[in-house]
């Protein structure tokens, strides 16, 4: 039926004359909940009362340039107002959409039904990657777009998108949910108004700063499901892909295991003392995927829009300044203080401060990061 | 021409233009400002091409090739501003200004002095607005909807882009004003209200909108430049304000707005299709009564642009259903047009062809826009591809093919010169074309969950794509043949008759003037019997 469905819909959508070619997504995807099912056949029935009611007025039309053309219609008639008529096409037409609104608004309540949620996840949006927090786990982590894809979309990259594997719709870290789970996601922002968006969940929710949206999602199929950000949020509002890793019940309780014990050992690798040599290696890591996008991979940032780390008043001044200013942001930036680890801040900012020619001799080691946090309030575990 | 209003017996003085390039800075002539108007719209078409072009070349291939993500962000934003307020917004004032007057049967606007400011403002907004290209950060790059915080993001543009939005918004304001009180109190005796042509009713009805809600986007904008620089928190979450609220400030103006767009062009549409189809419009008054209707229920549907904001459910299901209902009176149009169609005595000419292509595509747009309608189905189609084919199939057509209908309609009468059919017909054919090769891909894209603003995407989406900017350069390309033809007209062909169009001379007062008409008409007013020939339906018009 599905097959028929496609095909139709295919056929339709097609009847301007355009060609078909068998690797292109043409329709909605079906998707794998229950509401993305629902909503494609919403989305399936409002096409074919459409195509109807296109046949006809179409129909009308067409037929009167052929039969109503001058030289087979010299002298044309002459009728105006016919109020049986015009009531009628006001009429049916008000019940064609009544007969639709009934199913949206099913659906719409469903969307909506947030209760009885078996698992809690915190996506928050930031310029430009997502947080997932398991809320009911206490742990978190950032999904930022993968190496291959960011080193490929750069201006003249010289790399052929073509050949990087899932381009633009790759992240580091994807965000790991159970089968057969109802989850509900909490949408928040840390800077500006983002969206999530999973075609195959069936639906995107927007996630604005200071305020908390919700929806939820019961995935009925193991397997790796892609979107991105759909509100534009800025200059890399194109390169904040969603990839969500659906597992089997059994596999996501060792997945989150695994995780909690890397978490674990993260904690630990923060109360030790690192070298300059380790803090700077960690740090280029850092800066350039949580800093190279703004202030440029060699430091020099965009001037009008984006300030310079080299030679910056910052990065060679005062270093509880520098500190400062990243943890807490300052005008577009937004803060760093809980979208990196203390180790990654640690090592990011020793590197801005002796790399470009900085050379301030300056080393932050872990523990003073967890320092600052504490006293800034926030949670340091 | 027994109805020539120049007799030799007027006391007034037989004003001709003033001398000399200064003509086009003072004048208070209906028929120049027009002129003025429809230059520049066409000059801002030219610009806000470019900048789709230049979008459309970046998006040719997967990957960044010719801009970086800062600049996309502005040209589509720049696109949009400039296109709504640029071209298509000031191309149905001109045809306002060049038509109302000799539609019904006045000798000039109302206020002719204040016509002129109001061109003049909408130019410096326009160049105010084009002028953040060249400033340190560049053009405002978080949309044409400027939503905050992203607008606000340390944009130095935003003082400028604020200001000019609010001389956008008075040059539009007096414009209505001048509007109003033309219709209200200069129509000749005997052109009552219910025997107008429509296009000067939709006018009327537009103007009114205008007013209603440009105040309410001033509003907004003020309160944006406010939070950016004089520490306020309106949108502002931190400071206890909410970002969603500027969302429901613009989209009270904006989703009017594309109204404030589309009812204009219905009234030419109502006009070019009896010409052509030899017949009278089917359904005069219903057509008045569905304009009012869509003006209305226009300003009660905004969130729908906003589904996915999280809105409580009874919100989220008022504006569905109220949404819903505007296809009821957009329906009743376009069952009018096809009826005066019926049984009429067809011809082709290029006006006739943008009109029908206006009504197969815009009814496409329409279809769309129902499904859009739908909250939960909107929850995939949301800030997808599927809204950028959806509103271009509901703009573009509605913004540009009424547009080049109405041109070629009047330009006869205007210029005295029938313009070449040959190119008219090309250039119809080729944005037809264009259009729909630019558009139709998109939906599909949209549906395979392709994001909207994004200036690099997923190789799945390339052909399409790359489909999408070939249509767009062939668009694009196409309306240098307008230009082209435009130029040609006005500098000569074959002389038009005076009703230019067969038939015409029932159509509406303006074609029983000379062609082309002179510098003032209607000094005095049309006699009853020519009110009477041009209003009445009882004559078969072949």
């Amino acid at each position: 039926m599905n097959r028929l469905q496609q095909l139709l819909t295919g056929t339709i959508l097609f009847s301007l004359g355009t060609v078909v070619h068998a690797d292109y997504t043409l329709n909605m995807p079906v998707g794998v909940t229950e509401l993305s099912r629902d909503t494609y056949d919403l989305h399936m029935m409002v096409i074919y009362i459409c195509a109807a009611i296109g046949l006809l007025v179409f129909g009308a039309m067409f037929y009167s340039i052929y039969a109503f053309r001058k030289e087979k219609h010299p002298v044309s008639a002459n009728f105006h107002e016919n109020t049986k008529i015009e009531i009628l096409w006001t009429v049916i037409p008000f019940l064609i959409l009544i007969a639709m609104v009934y199913p949206a608004t099913d659906l719409t309540i469903r969307h909506y039904d947030t209760d009885n949620a078996e698992m809690t996840i915190k996506v928050t949006g930031y310029q430009w990657r997502w947080r997932y927090d398991y809320v009911d786990e206490g742990f978190g982590f950032m999904s930022s777009l993968k190496a291959e894809s960011n080193a490929a979309r750069q201006m003249d990259s010289g790399i052929d998108p073509r050949r990087v594997q899932n381009y633009l719709q790759d992240v580091d870290h994807p965000l790991v949910i159970p089968v057969n789970t109802k989850v509900k996601f909490l949408m928040t922002a840390a800077d500006v108004v983002h969206s999530w968006w999973v075609p195959d969940f069936g639906w995107k929710r927007d996630a604005i700063p200071g305020f908390i949206t919700d929806a939820w999602a019961s995935v009925d199929k193991v397997g790796i499901y892609r979107g991105a950000c759909a509100e534009l949020c800025g200059r890399d509002h194109g390169f904040m892909p969603v990839v969500v890793d659906v597992r089997s019940k059994e596999d996501y309780q060792e997945w989150l295991a695994e995780k909690k014990a890397v978490l674990e050992q993260e904690n630990a690798q923060a109360d030790r003392t690192w070298s300059k040599n380790e803090l700077m290696v960690k740090g280029e890591d850092v800066y350039l995927s949580a800093c190279a996008g703004c202030h440029q991979p060699n430091g020099e940032g965009i001037k009008g829009s984006f300030p310079a780390i080299k030679g910056s008043p910052i990065a060679t001044g005062k270093l509880d300044d520098h500190i400062e200013l990243v943890l807490e942001g300052k005008s577009t930036m937004g803060g760093f203080a809980e979208k990196l680890s203390a180790v990654e801040l640690a090592a990011v900012i020793t590197y801005q401060r002796n790399e470009f020619e900085n050379d301030s001799g300056d080393l932050v080691q872990p523990t003073l990061i967890k320092e600052w946090l504490d006293d800034l309030g926030y949670d340091v575990e | 021409m027994a109805f020539v209003t120049n007799s030799p017996t007027d006391h007034e003085h037989d004003h001709g233009p003033a001398k000399g390039w200064m003509r086009w800075v003072v004048t208070t002539n209906h028929k120049d400002i027009g002129t003025l108007y429809l230059v520049f719209a066409l000059s801002m078409l030219f610009v806000g091409g470019t900048f789709a072009l230049t979008i459309r070349t970046e998006l040719f291939q997967p990957g960044l090739q010719l801009v970086n993500p800062e600049f996309f962000n502005s040209l589509t934003t720049m696109h949009a501003l400039i296109m709504v307020f640029g071209a298509v917004m000031p191309a149905f004032v001109g045809f306002a200004n060049w038509m109302i007057p000799m539609m019904i049967g006045a000798p000039d606007m109302a206020l002719p002095r204040m016509n002129n400011m109001s061109f003049w403002v909408l130019v410096f907004a326009g160049v105010l607005l084009l002028s953040t290209f060249f400033m340190e950060g560049g053009a405002p790059a978080a949309g044409w909807t400027l939503y905050p915080p992203l607008s606000i993001q340390g944009a130095h543009n935003i003082p400028f882009v604020v200001f000019s939005v609010h001389l956008l918004g008075i040059s539009s304001i007096m414009g209505s004003i001048n509007i109003i009180v033309t219709i209200l109190n200069m129509r000749a005796p005997g052109m009552t209200l219910m025997k107008m042509p429509l296009f000067v009713w939709t006018w009327l009805i537009t103007a009114f909108l205008l007013i209603a809600v440009l105040p309410i986007f001033a509003a907004a904008v003020t309160m944006l430049l406010t939070d950016a620089h004089f520490g306020t928190s309106f949108f502002n979450a931190a400071g206890g304000g909410d970002p969603v609220l500027y969302q429901h400030l613009f989209w009270f103006f904006g989703h009017p707005e594309v109204y404030i767009i589309v009812l204009p062009a219905f009234g030419l549409i109502s006009t070019v299709v009896p010409t052509f189809s030899r017949k009278h419009l089917f359904g005069y008054s219903s057509m008045v009564y569905a304009t009012g209707s869509i003006a209305f229920l226009s300003m009660i549907v905004w969130a729908h642009h906003q589904y996915t904001v999280g809105m409580p459910l009874a919100g989220e299901l008022f504006f569905m259903y109220a949404t819903l209902l505007i296809a009821v009176p957009t329906g009743v149009k376009i069952f009018n047009w096809i009826a005066t169609m019926w049984q009429g005595s067809i011809t082709l000419e290029t006006p006739m062809l943008f009109s029908l292509g206006f009504i197969f595509l815009f009814t496409l747009g329409g279809f769309t826009g129902l499904m859009l309608a739908m909250a939960p189905a909107d929850f995939q189609y949301h800030d997808s591809y599927f809204v950028v084919a959806h509103f271009h199939y509901t703009l573009v057509v509605g913004g540009t093919f009424p547009v080049f209908a109405a041109a070629y309609y009047w330009l006869p009468k205007w210029t005295g010169y029938m313009y070449d059919e040959k190119l008219a017909k090309l250039h119809f054919w080729l944005s037809f074309m264009g259009f729909n090769l630019t558009f139709l891909p998109q939906h599909f894209l949209g549906l395979a969950g392709m994001p909207r603003r994004i200036p690099d995407y997923a190789v799945q989406f390339a052909d399409f794509n790359m489909m999408s900017s070939i249509g767009a350069f062939i668009l694009g390309f196409s309306q240098l043949i307008f230009a082209y033809t435009i130029i040609k007209a006005i500098r000569g062909g074959e002389p038009a008759t005076d009703e230019v169009w067969e038939g015409a001379e029932r159509m509406g007062l303006e074609w029983n003037l000379p062609s082309p008409p002179p510098y003032h008409t209607f000094q005095s007013p049309p006699s009853a019997e020519l009110i009477e020939k041009v209003t009445t339906t009882e004559v078969t018009m072949t």
